[in-house]
């Protein structure tokens, strides 16, 4: 509970940068509104810029799925690690 | 539009009312605690709902009935420009993916019902609590009046009430029902009628969305023809386009990144989470929300096929349920109508539980009488929540239908400025409690002058939501320019009173708070154990 227990994970490790990956790729994608406001290629009809779009609804979902699976991998590695405490440092991804 | 009444249509409609009404006054049964006078068991539904009954619950809280008949009016009027809605609830799941969780386990430590009883718990200041709860609950009053809005174009499109022939009580006599059935099932079960009636509702919503999305297009002669026609209105209207302009582009993406940050600001959105039973179910609700994401982008393409069906109303918001009145049989338009009618219920309750929990919790109790019991906490929110509808309705009822927009547009900027003190208290408590409440102050300023100032062809005030950044030079959301300037402020008086040793508050939270879960020490589960096996 106290201070530090002598093997304390880092913080910032390479699972938790995949983890804010995952997170943040939406923003770029959505954000970069210029990279989608065109009308071709069309699908079924539908104009590139509102299937693009919806197409980034389950990817960003997919993205999310993977944040969240590696999060809890790395709590169980984490508790595991230093049984009594439940240090996570609360970086929060 | 009001060419009689649409008798079948009517039928089911009422049919489908009456039976989340029932449902409602039930719900009060459903999982019922020992202890029902707490606020927890009103106001959060014990805190005892497992990953579906929140999703139902956060779904039917997010996507109101106001979302299912304005976005798409949006794309009706003015093309791309619309569909920004799609990309916010996308950006939506990563933000509450990482901060959320933490709310709720500190929340559920300390026995906090609304946001700013964390505000209050980790910066030690009653005003900046106050700030965020007055913040809340005036950002939710107008958003209610928008669900009876919602409510008020179905019947208008089925014939009843609504026209301007009739007089004023005939007009509005189903809307009154509509209104006290909501107003007495959520006095009597709290959170759990809304909970309970969402599932209802948003079975209702996927059926009508997935029918019309593969039938509609079908009776139009496919996407082609549909897009072609919204093209064509466009070009001739002069307005709208099937892409945003370029200038429009930096509109479309703050307006996306603003709305989605200020969302989970709303009180009635803290309130459904809240309620779930365990951290891990937010985090699982992440990942199957934007199931509803896609609903609405389906839903947003509606606006282009009542173009391409030739509906033409004057009232944009008439034109979605227009659309299902000319496309589809009488009775499934009377089902389409009852999803977006009962959709207007569920959010309707669960904002008014919210605003009232926040007056109890952090007006009555902190200002008024610190001393309340549990039983007079409950007692009063019930009361509120009851004032909060009536104040919804005479406001739908006595004002012109854009006063509900406007208010509901200068609260998603108000909203927005409580994100430093909540957000920011989630993660660091470097910030000084009278810093973010300087930053609250003058964002909350410039935002509500900016949106003074914006004018539109029909509207002098008010006529919009963006305007020119400063500095920047293009067009932006209003409430993002304010948040920015917000936490600028925020940040350069937190430099200034830790130099003059300004006093901090005391924070009655740890570390570990933010990371607990169900089961640690120290959590409030509160459920008893009948009632905790028995979700799902």
């Amino acid at each position: 509970m106290s201070d530090l227990p002598e093997v304390k994970p880092p913080v910032v490790t390479p699972v938790r940068v995949v983890i804010a990956l995952c997170l943040f790729a939406p923003f770029v994608a959505m954000l970069w509104v210029g990279s989608y406001t065109k009308t071709d290629p069309a699908f079924i009809g539908i104009p590139f810029f509102y299937w693009y779009q919806l197409l980034w609804v389950p990817l960003s979902t997919v993205l999310t799925v993977t944040a969240y699976q590696l999060w809890r991998r790395d709590q169980r590695a984490r508790a595991r690690a230093s049984a009594s405490t439940s240090a996570e440092g609360g970086a929060g991804a | 539009m009001n060419d009689g009444v649409n008798g079948v249509a009517l039928g089911v409609f009422v049919f489908f009312f009456l039976a989340v009404t029932v449902m409602g006054f039930l719900a009060a049964r459903w999982r019922r605690a020992a202890d029902e006078h707490s606020l927890d068991e009103w106001g959060l539904g014990g805190r005892s709902f497992g990953t579906w009954v929140t999703w139902f619950l956060l779904g039917g809280d997010l996507y109101t009935a106001y979302t299912f008949v304005a976005v798409p009016a949006a794309i009706y009027a003015a093309g791309a420009a619309g569909f920004f809605a799609v990309p916010y609830t996308i950006l939506v799941y990563p933000l509450i993916f990482t901060f959320l969780p933490r709310l709720w386990s500190v929340s559920h430590k300390h026995g906090y019902v609304t946001t700013s009883d964390f505000v209050r718990g980790r910066f030690g200041s009653k005003s900046l609590s106050l700030a965020v709860a007055v913040t809340g609950i005036l950002a939710t009053m107008p958003y209610i009046a928008l669900q009876l809005v919602g409510i008020q174009a179905v019947l208008d499109v089925m014939g009843v009430g609504g026209g301007d022939s009739t007089n004023w009580f005939v007009k509005d006599l189903p809307l009154l029902i509509a209104f006290g059935v909501l107003a007495a099932y959520t006095y009597s079960s709290g959170l759990r009628a809304p909970a309970l009636i969402a599932f209802v509702k948003d079975t209702l919503i996927y059926i009508v969305i997935a029918v019309a999305i593969i039938y509609i297009p079908i009776k139009l002669g496919g996407f082609d023809e549909i897009f072609k026609a919204a093209s064509d209105k466009y070009t001739a209207a002069g307005a709208g386009g099937l892409v945003p302009a370029q200038a429009g582009q930096w509109t479309y993406a703050t307006l996306a990144l603003g709305s989605a940050l200020a969302l989970f600001m709303y009180p009635h959105s803290v309130t459904a989470t809240l309620s779930g039973r365990s951290r891990e179910v937010i985090r699982r609700n992440t990942t199957i929300l934007p199931l509803y994401s896609l609903m609405l982008g389906l839903l947003a393409l509606l606006g282009f096929m009542a173009i391409a069906a030739g509906v033409k109303v004057t009232n944009g918001q008439l034109a979605i349920p227009q659309l299902f009145e000319n496309m589809f049989p009488d009775w499934f338009a009377g089902v389409a109508f009852a999803a977006i009618g009962i959709g207007a219920l569920v959010p309707a309750a669960i904002m008014s539980i919210a605003a009232a929990n926040l007056f109890t919790r952090n007006i009555y109790k902190d200002f008024i009488n610190p001393a309340a019991t549990p039983r007079q906490e409950t007692q009063v929110s019930k009361l509120v929540s009851l004032l909060v509808k009536v104040g919804a309705l005479v406001f739908v009822l006595t004002m012109d239908k854009t006063v509900a927009i406007n208010f509901q547009l200068l609260g998603g900027i108000w909203i927005l400025q409580t994100f430093p003190s909540l957000v920011g208290g989630l993660f660091t408590r470097w910030f000084h409690r009278w810093a973010l409440l300087g930053g609250w102050a003058v964002g909350m300023l410039y935002g509500t002058i900016a949106a003074y100032g914006v004018a539109s062809p029909t509207q002098k005030h008010f006529g919009g939501s963006s305007k020119e950044i400063p500095g920047i030079g293009e067009i932006g959301y209003i409430g993002l320019t304010a948040f920015v300037l917000n936490v600028a402020v925020a940040v350069v008086l937190t430099f200034a009173l830790r130099a003059f040793k300004a006093p901090d508050g005391i924070d009655e939270t740890s570390p570990l708070d933010y990371t607990a879960d169900a089961g640690d020490p120290g959590v409030e589960t509160e459920l008893p154990p009948a009632t905790a096996d028995a979700s799902h």
